[in-house]
């Protein structure tokens, strides 16, 4: 019954047919591109030979430089080179007076709450910075690797909002890369350590970076990694060690008035300093400052001292991620340590005498992020059909309204398990009143202004009806990306509201196709090119889908008519298909899968009365 | 986020994609319809469902079947959240008889109980004053977890028997769970407050 001959995704390739997939940890200080080949999971090296890329962009007249040549002339050159450029995805411009690092930047004059960094070649958004780091990777990738990039997983912090998580898509999209799942970054640690082969347990990932800290207790049980809950704070990190550091040696030094350059300089000398320290009892810094030669002598006991507070907040983290998961610290079966950060060695002891275990340190904290991602990247690309691996999170932080009063309600709670989905009835409070301001946040206060605001909106065209009459439901779901999605509908009449959305941070559709638009030369012909070929990629995705469920269910589920149907609809896509016009083959998507969604909600039933065969029947009747 | 919303209004999903189940919670995780419930059959259903219905298991394939396939795993995950509570159990085995206590926003309650939790409350409010509020918060908790085990008792006692009154005295156990439930969630938020930070 094969009408196509398109090979299947997920049937045993052959080597030349796997499906090219990577795993991407795009970190603060670092980034790193990893993939499975042969069966192991490794990082990709450049030409010279480094794994790790500094996520370090560099602006010139010339072009963009990224990683370590960008790295190098980071205190030369401090308003054209971004560093650190994690901590201002999906920020408010508002939010970064409280992140001291970057306040060398120039930040644009715009309106909309991204801040835009001023660079001699243009404004640049965190998103656009990110992209090009992200587009480096891609080529690595593709420079290591033969053949077209299916997708990719990157690995975001746990602790990230939606904001965060929606801009680090947008930059992915703007890297022209796939994202096949966003993955938190302890749940890729755990994947990495190969933890679920006989482990089973509760196991806590203690994920310290350069600019976020992660706390996640997993549970395992026959290849499901299931997050029982997760905590942090997504701006703390090794870089706070490094500025606490370079706010001793400026005291140290009569507290100068500084400038950009030159704090750049200390927090640099800082954190070489405390990466001597994790091997030595003390060290000797030679600062220049002013033309002068300053030489201090630092003990690891008065680094400790500097930085005792910010650890022992994120042990207090860890303490609350347990009460979540409603588990206690003895029932940790193992814990893991992620990051460059856990290389401190008040970092080690403090989270050993925590959990009363010593941590897992064997896999190099640097990459061990971005093996799992890969790993996880191989499963979703299909290259690994008898895989039972599956990775199962849960929402970080509560998802709610603005209610009277500039409270917020909870919708959804923090460490639900996602996908999740929840709705909310609102009526009208006056006479006649046809429209409603919905404002939706991210947080635990109880307070609107102390929750981050991620979009407000307006629902307009609600038939005028007595106050209190009409009912609008207000939808929410969170995919296993962690992104939310919201929609509106007027119950009593069925109408569907209109809705203006005014983004609270991030980009608008329109910003990032402009932005699309603007990396490519001859941009109209590359644009259109992009667009076929993506559309064209949808488009055998539904077919090769379609073709291999009739083939295995299409005798069982469907009758002969139905099949004809489809085989009809089919072909007609086939023929778009294969044309040059995006638009059609878009339009013949829409059309096919509408056609066909009866049919995989058949399977969908199907699965879970398969799932459940031998339990449900019996039981079930002997108890109602 | 604004995008995709954008996207859903104008695209509301057609009647084709809507999810259609029917079935309880208990039927969908092949579960028997009871307030006695099996945990470990439960963690283990879902998993065995996890693994047919999560969008990873969808990622190479269409749109299409990635979105039903999150519609159908947020049903999921809200019907084992449901189920493993014992509070939101009892509520939802009320709702599956007609009676709904997840949105009543005033209910009665008998005086005696009410006075007995009034004391309870007063007897929290004081722990910050107390000699030792550690020693404290844990022995209102005990109180808490008590009278909540005796009501799940009685609820399970009403629920097996068929009758309108059995279905009313259910219904005031639940509403007595709601109450002491939302102080032992006082009693742990004092205890962040006066432990963290």
């Amino acid at each position: 019954m094969a009408l196509l001959q398109i090979a299947e995704p997920g049937q045993s390739p052959e080597p030349h047919q796997r499906k090219l997939a990577v795993g991407i940890d795009l970190g603060t200080t670092n980034s790193l591109v990893a993939t499975v080949r042969s069966g192991d999971a490794a990082t990709l090296a450049d030409e010279g030979g480094s794994h790790l890329l500094p996520s370090v962009v560099r602006y010139t007249e010339q072009g963009v430089v990224i990683g370590q040549a960008a790295l190098a002339q980071a205190s030369v050159d401090p308003f054209n080179t971004i560093v650190s450029v994690k901590r201002l995805m999906g920020r408010g411009a508002k939010d970064l007076k409280g992140l001291h690092g970057e306040a060398v930047y120039r930040f644009a004059d715009r309106e909309g709450g991204m801040p835009f960094l001023q660079t001699v070649a243009g404004d640049k958004s965190p998103v656009e910075i990110s992209g090009e780091i992200l587009k480096t990777l891609k080529a690595r990738a593709l420079a290591t690797l033969d053949g077209e990039l299916e997708g990719a997983v990157i690995t975001v912090p746990a602790y990230f909002d939606d904001a965060q998580r929606q801009a680090t898509k947008d930059a992915a999209q703007l890297a022209g890369i796939k994202v096949l799942r966003l993955l938190n970054e302890p749940t890729a640690a755990a994947v990495a350590y190969g933890l679920d082969e006989g482990a089973e347990g509760v196991i806590a990932v203690y994920d310290l970076g350069g600019g976020t800290f992660d706390i996640s207790i997993l549970r395992l049980n026959k290849g499901v990694f299931e997050v029982l809950s997760t905590g942090g704070d997504s701006a703390l990190g090794g870089d706070d060690f490094d500025l606490a550091l370079a706010q001793w040696f400026l005291e140290q030094l009569g507290g100068a008035e500084v400038v950009a350059g030159e704090s750049r300089y200390l927090t640099e000398k800082a954190r070489w300093t405390k990466e001597q320290l994790t091997d030595n009892e003390s060290v000797r810094v030679e600062l220049d400052h002013g033309g002068q030669k300053v030489e201090l002598d630092v003990t690891r006991e008065l680094f400790d001292g500097l930085i005792n507070d910010l650890v022992g907040k994120t042990v207090r983290a860890c303490r609350r991620a347990l009460k979540d998961a409603d588990v206690t610290a003895d029932e940790v079966l193992e814990v893991v340590m992620v990051g460059g950060s856990t290389r401190v060695p008040l970092v080690r002891s403090r989270v050993e005498k925590f959990f009363n275990r010593k941590p897992h340190i064997d896999i190099d904290p640097d990459r061990v992020v971005a093996v799992g991602a890969a790993i996880q990247a191989d499963v979703l690309a299909g290259n690994k059909p008898d895989s039972e691996m599956l990775l199962l999170d849960v929402l970080p932080l509560s998802l709610g309204l603005e209610t009277m009063g500039g409270l917020a309600e909870k919708v959804i709670h923090r460490n639900t398990s996602i996908p999740v989905a929840r709705a909310q009835e609102f009526t009208t409070y006056q006479d006649g009143q046809t429209a409603m301001m919905i404002h939706v946040v991210q947080g635990e206060r109880e307070l609107i202004s102390d929750c981050r605001s991620l979009a407000q909106f307006v629902l307009r065209g609600i038939p005028p009806m007595a106050a209190g009459a009409a009912k609008i439901r207000v939808s929410f779901q969170v995919d296993a990306d962690g992104l939310l999605s919201v929609s509106a509908k007027e119950l009593s009449t069925g109408v569907e509201s209109e809705i203006q959305v005014k983004p609270s941070y991030g980009l608008a559709d329109n910003e990032i196709a402009a932005m699309l638009k603007a990396s490519y030369s001859n941009a109209e012909e590359d644009m259109q090119a992009r667009s076929l070929r993506e559309q064209q990629v949808e488009a055998d995705r539904l077919l090769v889908s379609l073709d291999q469920a009739i083939e295995t269910d299409g005798a069982t589920l469907l009758t002969a008519e139905e099949i004809k149907h489809l085989q009809e609809q089919m072909a007609i896509l086939l023929a778009l298909r294969n044309g040059e016009d995006y638009k059609a083959i878009e339009y013949g998507v829409q059309v096919l899968a509408q056609a066909s969604d009866f049919f995989a909600a058949r399977r969908m039933d199907q699965s879970i009365k398969n799932a459940l065969k031998g339990h449900s029947v019996d039981e079930i009747e002997g108890n109602t | 986020m604004w995008r995709e919303l954008q996207y859903l209004i104008h695209n509301f999903l057609p009647a084709g994609l809507q999810m259609d189940i029917t079935q309880s919670y208990f039927e969908f995780l092949g579960l028997p319809v009871s307030y006695q419930l099996d945990q470990q059959a439960l963690s283990e259903r879902a998993r065995e469902l996890q693994k047919t219905l999560h969008p990873d298991r969808f990622s190479h394939l269409s749109d299409r079947e990635r979105r039903l396939s999150v519609q159908y795993t947020a049903y999921l995950n809200e019907a084992v959240a449901t189920l493993k509570n014992p509070l939101t159990r009892a509520q939802y085995l009320l709702q599956l008889e007609g009676v709904d206590t997840f949105s009543e926003s005033r209910v009665q309650l008998d005086p005696m109980f009410l006075m007995q939790q009034m004391e309870l409350r007063e007897a929290v409010e004081s722990i910050p004053d107390a000699d030792d509020p550690e020693a404290e918060i844990e022995e209102q908790l005990q109180v808490v977890e008590q009278q909540m085990q005796e009501l799940r008792q009685q609820f399970a006692t009403f629920c097996v028997q068929n009758s309108p009154s059995a279905l009313e005295a259910a219904a005031a156990c639940v509403r007595k769970m709601q109450f002491i439930d939302k102080l032992g969630r006082e009693i742990e938020l004092l205890e962040d407050q006066l432990f963290d930070d």
